[in-house]
């Protein structure tokens, strides 16, 4: 009977699972993992800071599941992988092997590099301990100084704001985001924020943490100010898990690096989830993608090839749907370029489909709060932003996901024309 | 967001109430549960999410709660062909 060994219990490792147990119900599986909460919504935590849902919805499958899955559970960290042997290793608690090996092992925040980032306070938005940390420390807290950017530091200033706390967010460049945003995105989620209360500075760094007893009580700035505060949120980024696969000799770059069939270089051993770049066929190039449901889609695709099957990873358009300063936001293929000061490592909730711009125009559609930006090819549309109304999200998925040609009205998109309203029109021909 | 203007008109919002069905988008959804939590009698929406399953089951209201409150954009309303075939 072939044993299965799965590493993390996070979205990949768990589709991992349920793809090879339809596939082969009689086949041993075992899910390895540090954390025994079972498999839950990190995206969710957002949701759990801000009060929009109780802790226990946050747990996605029920025991009931898991009885049906028969999977064993070890609770415990693997400490190497011995790829000869086939085997994993627990420090001095025991060994493991397997036939088939998925690393799905995530990513971790990168913790602040300023003095008194270790003072009590001090908190980031990786797992369930840690938005349960935010929310009994924001129960006491007045004030919180958030660093960082994308998608966690936003989550966090809502977050605390949700729970009271008046919130400084400190930004290192000129704007939010500005490698997926233009400026007019930026400047509408930062007017956003100001109404709300929250208080912006822009080319500003913490410089220290100060602490009294073990806990924090200001920060001083690089621009020389002293901020009183009883908490530091960090969202500056995420730190693939990579040291097992290197240790294991496997071959890494950003991530671990596997074949279109989420094979890493060694033969028995897959990989899946935020820690895989996934050579994508088309283009030779391997990227990272941080998003939920690719997550998922690797681990299923890896879970086939782990059986003996050989069915590619197809590297589909990036969509994400959220909630930005209170703005819904689709962010859809390429939309933006270069870097982000903010983010010292991989941006969660990212993909790096999205800093790809190709040669495109980008044309954009301002109303209050509804905005519109497409990023035009020579005959399909390869990226959109849509923030506020909601309309133009879907069909936009479609035009772009499915590369439909746009030849027919891509003489209509200049300066000035009502975006909008053409790609409805489109749309509706489309579906006629 | 979107859902509540484009129903904004009266006859259109009463039409899709009782011609309507939620249909999930997979893609876009991150299990969070909002949809599930705020369902007024427990559909467990968020399964049919994770299934990619449309919300059929005859007790479901069509209140579009769990659409509105969807901080992802997953749910949407689309028409049902039942009461068309009934009347052909």
């Amino acid at each position: 009977m072939t044993r299965y060994v799965i590493v993390g219990n996070g979205v990949a490792g768990v589709a991992a699972i349920s793809s090879l147990r339809a596939l082969e119900g009689s086949a041993e599986i075992v899910q390895v993992a540090e954390d025994a909460r079972g498999f839950y919504s990190r995206p969710g935590l957002a949701y759990y800071l801000t009060d929009e849902i109780p802790e226990k919805m946050l747990t996605i499958y029920t025991k009931d599941d898991w009885r049906k899955l028969k999977t064993r559970f070890v609770k415990g960290v693997v400490t190497t992988i011995n790829p000869q042997k086939h085997q994993v290793e627990f420090g001095a608690l025991g060994k493991l092997s397997y036939d088939r090996l998925l690393l799905a092992t995530g990513s971790t925040a990168v913790p602040a590099a300023v003095p008194g980032a270790a003072l009590q306070g001090v908190v980031k938005l990786d797992d369930f301990d840690d938005s349960r940390r935010i929310i009994s420390l924001a129960r006491r807290a007045k004030t919180a100084v958030v660093l960082g950017g994308g998608i966690i530091a936003l989550e966090l200033v809502e977050g605390l704001k949700a729970r009271g706390v008046k919130v400084h967010y400190f930004l290192r460049g000129k704007r939010y985001w500005p490698n997926v945003l233009d400026e007019a995105e930026s400047r509408l989620l930062e007017q956003r924020l100001a109404e709300d209360g929250v208080t912006l500075h822009f080319q500003t760094e913490a410089a220290e943490i100060l602490g009294k007893s073990g806990k924090v009580i200001a920060v001083r700035t690089t621009r020389g100010e002293t901020i009183r505060c009883e908490m530091v949120a960090v969202g500056i980024g995420v730190k693939l898990r990579l040291e097992l696969a290197k240790a294991a000799g496997l071959a890494t770059d950003k991530g671990i690096l596997t074949d279109e069939n989420m094979r890493t270089s060694q033969p028995d051993i897959f990989a899946a989830g935020d820690v895989a770049q996934v050579r994508d066929p088309v283009s030779g190039q391997a990227f990272i993608d941080t998003l939920w449901y690719p997550a998922r889609e690797k681990g299923r695709i890896a879970a086939l090839n782990m059986t003996g099957r050989k069915i590619p990873y197809q590297r589909k358009v990036s969509v994400n749907v959220l909630r930005l300063a209170g703005v819904m936001t689709t962010i859809i293929g390429a939309v933006g370029s270069g870097v982000d000061d903010d983010l010292v490592s991989v941006a969660r909730g990212s993909s790096e489909s999205w800093q790809q711009l190709p040669n495109t125009i980008a044309m954009e559609s301002n109303m209050d709060v509804n905005h519109v930006r497409l990023m035009i090819g020579e005959n399909t549309l390869l990226g959109a932003m849509v923030m506020g109304e909601q309309k133009l999200s879907l069909p936009l998925q479609e035009i772009i996901s499915s590369k439909v040609d746009i030849s027919s009205i891509r003489h209509l998109l200049h300066p000035g024309a009502p975006l909008g309203q053409i790609i409805m029109d489109f749309w509706e021909s489309l579906k006629s | 967001m979107g859902i509540q203007l484009s129903l904004s008109n009266e006859s259109q919002r009463r039409e899709v109430l009782v011609s309507g069905q939620v249909v999930p988008d997979p893609i876009r959804c991150v299990q969070c549960g909002i949809c599930s939590f705020n369902c007024p009698i427990g559909i467990d929406v968020r399964r049919h999410a994770w299934l990619g399953e449309i919300i059929e089951t005859s007790t479901c209201l069509t209140c579009g709660e769990c659409v509105r409150r969807c901080p992802r954009g997953v749910l949407r309303f689309e028409r049902t062909e039942l009461f068309r075939k009934a009347s052909e």
